[in-house]
């Protein structure tokens, strides 16, 4: 193993010696620190631009019968006439809003900052296995990136088939203007996106088994490293099985086959299709659909693990538990898909095996959830920013977390599936939750990024007012779910039945409204403080992970000289027997000082 | 002009933080000359403090809901056999959440704002316990056992039924199509005559086989009516996307597949009039008529037509997204005494689809001779269907 290091470094000390122009620093770098960045700009972007989508369909749910300048002003004539947003464009923005915030922001962007950022820090290396793979896995998710927003902009509208594009109805421009060209779009966006994940993933797999610095074994690495380096297994496991089905869905909609279609008449005819069907999408979107919110989360969780043992000063509580329950975590999730499709007319049988293996999966969760909390157990804790958002990544976790027991059992589900207690869940347990993981990310490590700090009075504002406003506009919306509310309604205003609930609607969505514009102050202190933010020392956290080592301003190849040689784990926080609170990886074992945590 | 009220408002939120950020660091001037962006202790009392009272907000957001929108949950009230059933596992469920809930967020904040940083505070290296973790994986395993047998119990009573088993059940084919819902019934032979998409033509709109003896005394309806105490088994169709039955009232969903026949069953136990009785809903109802009788005076102000008032109805609604107009596909259902259900059919099973046929083809006399013909083929094998789709094409 460390020969291969060795090797490594050798091809780094040759680079060394080129001068960087701006192309290759800036826009085609090879260099993970910065292919990092990129992909935290670029998820920004997006970001924007998704959670943007969603305050102004809230505000159309809210007030269905008011029409709104800001929707003609964001939309345009066409998609809201008079700013009356139409049915279409209301279908559009949920489904962009979804698939946004699902693929770019929370797949490519946390795990592309992230992993690309701390794996090669926090295990020792001089850069990812392949530095070349890397920009191009980051340019192909621009690419896809850039394909998906065009889409917006067709003549037809962007896809509004819902995020999970079932077909028929994502297949057939009869069936919603959307499929024509805004789905044609997606698709392809979808294809390059995942041969973009599928590339990062390989790299972050091989760079983790292959290039760990000397003394850097498995049980050494930190649960950051655990976490994005299990997510890259997810992700080659399921991602393909996405591309294959988007693909047979090109095919139908391009060539004619019948993967997916049989027996439809529509627009007044009979279409050809034969022999297929929806319920084999189903299968195979869920397939990627579960393990992609654990693909979501788990790098959220190992953040977590991270910012709150630095910020407890303390251990993380149960190591080797937490290693297995992410393993473990990581084999139900390939296994639970079902339980999207309790009620997709497939064998009822299915539906009982499903519920058994959904509910396994809250096991390790709770375990997870414990640990975190005795983790905070007689701490010293630093209320950073960073920490907040993971304690409230925590909080969010259980209470999302906790209505997947109803959701998991398939005979609950007859009476909930697809009402908006599914949306307050799954956006807790994953939206929110992964946002704070990366939010806490973006604090913490922000200084090994640029250099600077963030502003933690803006961080401590931000964090308030977002986490009062996730559970004002997530707690109630249990409650109209549980009443019958469908989600992807574009008004419910035709069913009297449900005319008490609007105004919870309005209470949602001025909490939504006003969580929204606080994310103003989080762009704001991120974009200043690049520029004019305090400038970092070298290790402002007192952390023990390899990161802090390395020299504040960027070089390539991370450390000047031979890379730290790592001689403990990383969770020596208040150790007895050492002055400072913090013992870092590097530094070597006393005499008779005992490893306690085995 | 609201831009530019937005982009002002913007501004001047941007300035405020602006300055407030400055104030905070004036008020630490005196404090201490460390202007890191590090937590100091001050950050850790005053996060630590907001974490308790977060933990308050959490509560009190809790009570708040219960209190206000207690009553939306559909809980309680069901019209259906399995409904109660399904209903307890519910309440159960619900229980174990609030319980583990209450008290792990209680921790968590508790712990956040006990041991928030001070000056010379040390924190305890403790790394693991196997018992404690042990305690905390069995716990839950439990716990999820005793779920998951009553799950797996209900699931099973409420999903593996046959019209077998239930000699009286009725069988009724639910119809979806962008964006409206059909009934058809099995007529006097209690069976439903085949039907395929490629039969669809002109009033036919079902796409029932009219070859198939079985088809002659099928009725369709815009309105769903079940019998009270009796088995319904709902053979449920769609022509076009994915559609999904959802009837909340009585705990029941199944999605509509194109290309495919899906199963839902359930006895309904409540008729819409014993319903419409039901003190929880008379309130629901008195309590949206208020709101519709508000909604109506801004209404007529404005010069527009006053909503309709509102009386109970059980509903059959679209809940998977199917295209456009999917917030709008919507079907009433009527449960009937078993008497009143009877006197509906004498009224409606005349109104057959074969003869609607008839009628339209005996009114359009010309086009009708050749399709009759290629509609003797009976079997739906789908080289025959395909070759009928042809033969109507042409």
């Amino acid at each position: 193993m460390s020969a291969e290091a060795h090797n490594h470094e050798d091809n780094h000390d040759h680079e060394h010696h080129h001068k960087d122009t701006f192309i290759t620093k800036y826009i085609f770098s090879i260099d993970h620190k910065m292919i990092a960045k990129q992909y935290l700009i670029t998820g920004i972007i997006m970001g924007v631009i998704g959670v943007g989508m969603s305050m102004l369909f809230r505000m159309q749910l809210a007030w269905p019968e008011e029409s709104f300048k800001v929707f003609s002003f964001f939309l345009g004539e066409k998609m809201a006439p008079n700013g009356v947003m139409t049915n279409e464009t209301y279908l559009s923005l949920i489904t962009i809003h979804g698939t946004i915030m699902v693929f770019f922001v929370l797949t490519a962007a946390l795990s592309g900052t992230f992993s690309n950022l701390l794996i090669p820090l926090q295990i020792g290396a001089r850069d990812m296995a392949s530095g070349l793979l890397n920009m191009i896995s980051y340019w192909l998710f621009f690419l896809s990136s850039v394909i998906m927003v065009s889409s917006l902009f067709v003549e037809s509208g962007p896809a509004s088939a819902g995020w999970t594009i079932y077909p028929p109805l994502s297949a057939l421009p009869q069936a919603i203007s959307g499929s024509g060209t805004g789905m044609t779009l997606w698709l392809v966006s979808m294809a390059i996106f995942i041969a973009a994940s599928l590339l990062g993933s390989l790299n972050y797999i091989v760079t983790v088994i292959n290039l760990r610095t000397k003394g850097m074994s498995m049980t050494r690495l930190p649960l950051t490293i655990w976490a994005f380096f299990i997510t890259a297994i997810i992700g080659v496991i399921s991602f393909p099985v996405l591309l294959s089905a988007a693909l047979m869905l090109i095919m139908d909609r391009s060539f004619g086959t019948s993967f997916f279609l049989s027996d439809i008449y529509i627009a007044g005819e009979v279409l050809h299709y034969q022999g297929g069907s929806p319920v084999l999408f189903e299968h195979l979107f869920w397939f990627l659909g579960h393990p992609e919110v654990y693909i979501i989360l788990l790098p959220a969780l190992g953040i977590t693990s991270e910012v709150l043992a630095t910020n407890s000063r303390k251990p993380i509580f149960g190591y080797r538990a937490m290693i297995m329950s992410i393993i473990a975590i990581a084999f139900l999730s390939t296994i639970v898909w079902g339980h999207h499709m309790f009620i997709s007319g497939m064998n009822p049988f299915l539906g009982s095996v499903f519920t058994f293996t959904t509910l396994l999966i809250a096991i390790p969760s709770a375990v997870k959830a414990f640990n975190y909390i005795t983790t905070l157990w007689k701490g010293n804790l630093q209320l950073n920013p960073a920490m907040l958002f993971s304690i409230g990544l925590v909080s969010t976790f259980i209470t999302g977390g906790l209505t997947g027991i109803i959701l998991g059992d398939s005979t609950l589900d007859i009476n909930v599936h697809d009402t908006y207690f599914v949306v307050a869940h799954f956006h807790l347990v994953m939206g929110i939750s992964a946002l704070y993981g990366m939010f806490a990310g973006i604090y913490h490590w922000f200084p090994k990024m640029f250099g600077r700090m963030l502003n933690k009075r803006l961080g401590y504002i931000h964090f308030w007012v977002t986490a009062v406003s996730a559970y004002g506009v997530f707690f109630p919306m249990h409650f109209i779910g549980m009443a019958g509310l469908p989600r992807r309604y574009y008004t419910n205003t035709n069913f009297p039945l449900f005319d008490d609930l609007q105004n919870v609607n309005v209470i949602i969505t001025v909490f939504a409204l006003v969580g929204g514009a606080f994310q103003l102050v989080f762009l704001y202190n991120f974009f200043s403080s690049i520029f004019y933010g305090k400038r970092t020392v070298q290790n402002p956290w007192k952390s023990t992970t390899l990161e802090w080592t390395a020299p504040i301003k960027h070089i390539h190849g991370n450390w000047e000289g031979e890379i730290p040689h790592v001689h403990r784990w990383p969770y020596d926080y208040s150790k007895p027997g050492h002055d400072d609170d913090f013992v870092p990886q590097n530094v070597p074992m006393k005499p008779g000082e005992q490893e306690l945590h085995h | 002009m609201t831009t530019l009220l937005v982009l002002i408002v913007v501004v001047l939120l941007a300035v405020a933080l602006w300055q407030l950020t400055k104030i905070f660091d004036l008020t630490q001037v005196g404090v201490k000359v460390n202007d890191s962006q590090v937590a100091s202790d001050n950050d850790n009392k005053i996060n630590g403090y907001l974490m308790f009272a977060f933990l308050g907000f959490i509560y009190l957001t809790t009570i708040y809901c219960f209190i206000n929108y207690g009553h939306f949950p559909l809980i309680g009230n069901s019209a259906s056999m399995h409904g109660p059933e399904l209903d307890n596992l519910m309440v159960i469920s619900m229980i174990v959440i609030f319980i583990v809930q209450t008290i792990t967020q209680a921790l968590l904040h508790y712990f956040a704002f006990k041991y928030r940083g001070r000056e010379g505070q040390k924190a305890l290296y403790f790394s693991d316990s196997n018992k404690l973790e042990f305690i905390w994986s069995v716990i839950p395993a439990i716990v999820l056992a005793v779920l998951i047998l009553y799950g797996l119990y209900a699931w099973t009573n409420i999903m593996f039924v046959s019209e077998d088993d239930d000699k009286d059940a009725i069988v009724i084919e639910l119809y979806a199509q962008q964006f409206n819902w059909e009934a058809r019934y099995s007529g006097e032979d209690g069976v439903l005559g085949k039907a395929n998409v490629r039969y669809i033509e002109g009033v036919n709109n079902l796409g029932v086989d009219l070859s198939d003896p079985n088809a002659q005394d099928d009725f369709a309806s815009k309105e769903l009516h079940l019998p009270k105490g009796r088995r319904v088994i709902f053979k449920i169709r769609s022509q076009d996307v994915l559609h999904s039955a959802y009837m909340p009232h009585f705990r029941a969903q199944m999605n509509c597949v194109p290309g495919m026949v899906t199963n839902f069953s359930f006895i309904p136990t409540v008729t819409t009039a014993e319903m419409r009785e039901n003190p929880e809903i008379v309130e629901k109802v008195t309590n949206i008529n208020a709101i519709r009788t508000k909604k109506s005076a801004a209404l007529i102000a404005k010069g527009e037509t006053a909503l309709d008032p509102y009386t109970f109805d059980y509903l059959l609604l679209c809940n998977k997204i199917c295209g456009a107009s999917h917030y709008n596909m919507q079907m009433k259902i009527v449960v009937d005494s078993p008497e009143d259900f009877k006197a509906w059919l004498k009224v409606n099973s005349s109104k057959t689809i074969a003869l609607a046929v008839k009628t339209a083809s005996a009114e359009a006399k010309e086009t009708e001779s050749g399709a009759t013909k290629s509609k003797d083929t009976t079997s739906i094998s789908t080289k025959d269907t395909t070759s009928v789709a042809k033969l109507e094409m042409n």
